[in-house]
């Protein structure tokens, strides 16, 4: 559900994108799970996260009874308590953090409460290996992301695609991402409002919005 | 899906949500259409924008007023002012659609939403990649681009040639008739779907053959590929045998999902035959 492997960027780029999730496994370890993944989202969410997602809800959902007001004052603030809430059934749970020492502080406490359910983290192979490190785990099986092929030259610029992967099931397209991108280059949007759109079209919550709003504004700084 | 050209004020807001670029204004009609065969179910219009629920009259009488004015609109960019989105009820072949396309509806064959399986991400309860083994995740469509099953039938074809094993869990395994020559039901070869994964197994050996007949069969395919490649790490954590095959072909990976190995049978049954078996 999190698919968040083929994110595109360098190595340096994820310095600011860590995703934390767990995952039960249909038949092995889906048995009682419900509140083993509303704890583990618990502690991810004491330990500062910038979105959290539980497969069918982030922490920033469309609002489907918008009065006419609110395209003056409409809020932009993560909800995570409902993501905890909403677990319902066996399945991904995630949360996204923007630095490394509140993801290895998490990795930390979801080790001592020992769910028993599969913890994955994705993001560069070295910041992987360097929360393994400091948390004193090995890692136990790995997938690389390698490169996207495009022979048929269908894919946009990097500032685009660094923005539209991030919802790995392709819920926020390149026209979205190149408009907001715009609308903030022109002064029409602020990078949060912008970032607020974006992370809405993420239905698993796995977008996430510090890199957003750190690659809109080195965008904004180097036309391509 | 459908727009309801009753409530429709053609404002745009949806053009550039659609992953697909499937929807625009018919200026004959005035009104927002979707190019259906373009249109791969996804869901984001209608899922993915917010709503408000004006009158679709007056809302194309002040939009009159202001184009006639010149006025620039500066709307929220992600709402449909009257609601005009509407889901319908798909049947085969079409319904396939939505099943590869929408992150939120789960497919039967796996009980995972999405278009994989657990890949490696629960390959410390199932080892389904072992040591000597690799697992492949061949994705197409991805980002943004979509893909047809004739597409991705190419690839299993050739795959299967090559002698590979699929992944008997994944949703496009269970789509063909045969796996020793990996052909797909042809009723469903035409339609086109946001995204899907093959997930194949090969020993370490073939990473280098199968890699090359990803990038061959992805010159005649009008579509992107992405590939995840999975190993077992050792006693150590380390990967000493995958990655340093990568580096030779000059493979550039830089992110992973990394799997801690902190999962384990918990369920109650498993775990008595486990110990039953011990004794």
């Amino acid at each position: 559900m999190t698919n968040t492997l083929h994110r595109y960027g360098k190595a340096d780029s994820f310095k600011d994108d860590y995703i934390i999730f767990a995952i039960p496994s249909k038949g092995k370890n889906d048995e009682d799970c419900i509140p083993k993944l509303k704890d583990f989202l618990k502690i991810c969410a004491r330990h500062n996260p910038v979105n959290m997602g539980n497969g069918q809800r982030g922490t920033l959902t469309p609002d489907k009874d918008l009065g006419p007001s609110s395209h003056w004052n409409r809020s932009g603030q993560p909800d995570f308590e409902a993501v905890i809430d909403g677990v319902d059934k066996p399945g991904t749970v995630s949360a996204v953090f923007g630095d490394a020492s509140s993801a290895t502080e998490c990795l930390q406490e979801i080790i001592e409460a020992d769910f028993g359910i599969s913890v994955n983290i994705s993001t560069s192979v070295e910041n992987a290996k360097e929360a393994a490190h400091k948390c004193s785990i090995s890692r136990h099986s790995v997938e690389y992301a390698l490169a996207v092929n495009d022979p048929h030259d269908h894919l946009p610029n990097s500032q685009i695609l660094s923005l539209s992967t991030m919802c790995g099931h392709g819920m926020v397209s390149f026209n979205l991402a190149r408009k907001m991108l715009d609308m903030v280059r022109e002064g029409r949007r602020t990078p949060e409002q912008a970032v607020a759109t974006l992370t809405r079209f993420c239905p698993c919550g796995v977008y996430n919005p510090a890199r957003a709003k750190r690659l809109l504004m080195e965008a904004c700084k180097e036309q391509k | 899906m459908i727009i309801n050209h009753k409530k429709c004020v053609s404002c745009g807001n949806c053009i550039p949500v659609c992953p697909m670029g499937a929807i625009f204004v018919d200026t004959n009609i005035n009104r927002a259409v979707i190019n259906d065969d373009a249109c791969v179910e996804c869901g984001t219009c209608y899922r993915g924008m917010s709503t408000e629920n004006l009158n679709p009259v007056l809302i194309r009488s002040i939009r009159k007023i202001a184009r006639f004015l010149r006025f620039r609109f500066e709307p929220e960019p992600d709402v449909c002012p009257t609601s005009a989105f509407e889901m319908n009820e798909l049947q085969m072949p079409r319904l396939i659609r939505q099943i590869f396309s929408d992150p939120v509806v789960e497919h039967q064959s796996t009980g995972i939403k999405g278009r994989g399986t657990e890949e490696v991400k629960t390959n410390d309860v199932n080892l389904r990649v072992d040591t000597g083994e690799v697992g492949y995740t061949i994705e197409f469509g991805r980002p943004g681009v979509g893909v047809r099953f004739s597409d991705i039938q190419e690839m299993t074809r050739q795959l299967a040639i090559e002698g590979v094993t699929f992944e008997k869990n994944n949703p496009i395994t269970h789509l063909m008739i045969n796996t020793d020559t990996g052909d797909l039901h042809s009723d469903i070869l035409s339609e086109k779907i946001l995204s899907a994964i093959v997930e194949i197994k090969t020993t370490i050996e073939k990473v280098e053959e199968v890699l090359e007949t990803v990038n061959k069969v992805n010159q005649n395919i009008d579509t992107v590929v992405a590939v995840g490649i999975s190993t077992r790490c050792d006693e150590n954590g380390e990967d000493n045998l995958l990655a340093p095959r990568l580096e030779d072909l000059g493979a550039f990976y830089e992110r992973a999902k990394t799997n801690f190995g902190l999962g384990r049978i918990t369920n109650t049954r498993l775990k008595s035959e486990k110990e039953d078996i011990k004794l």
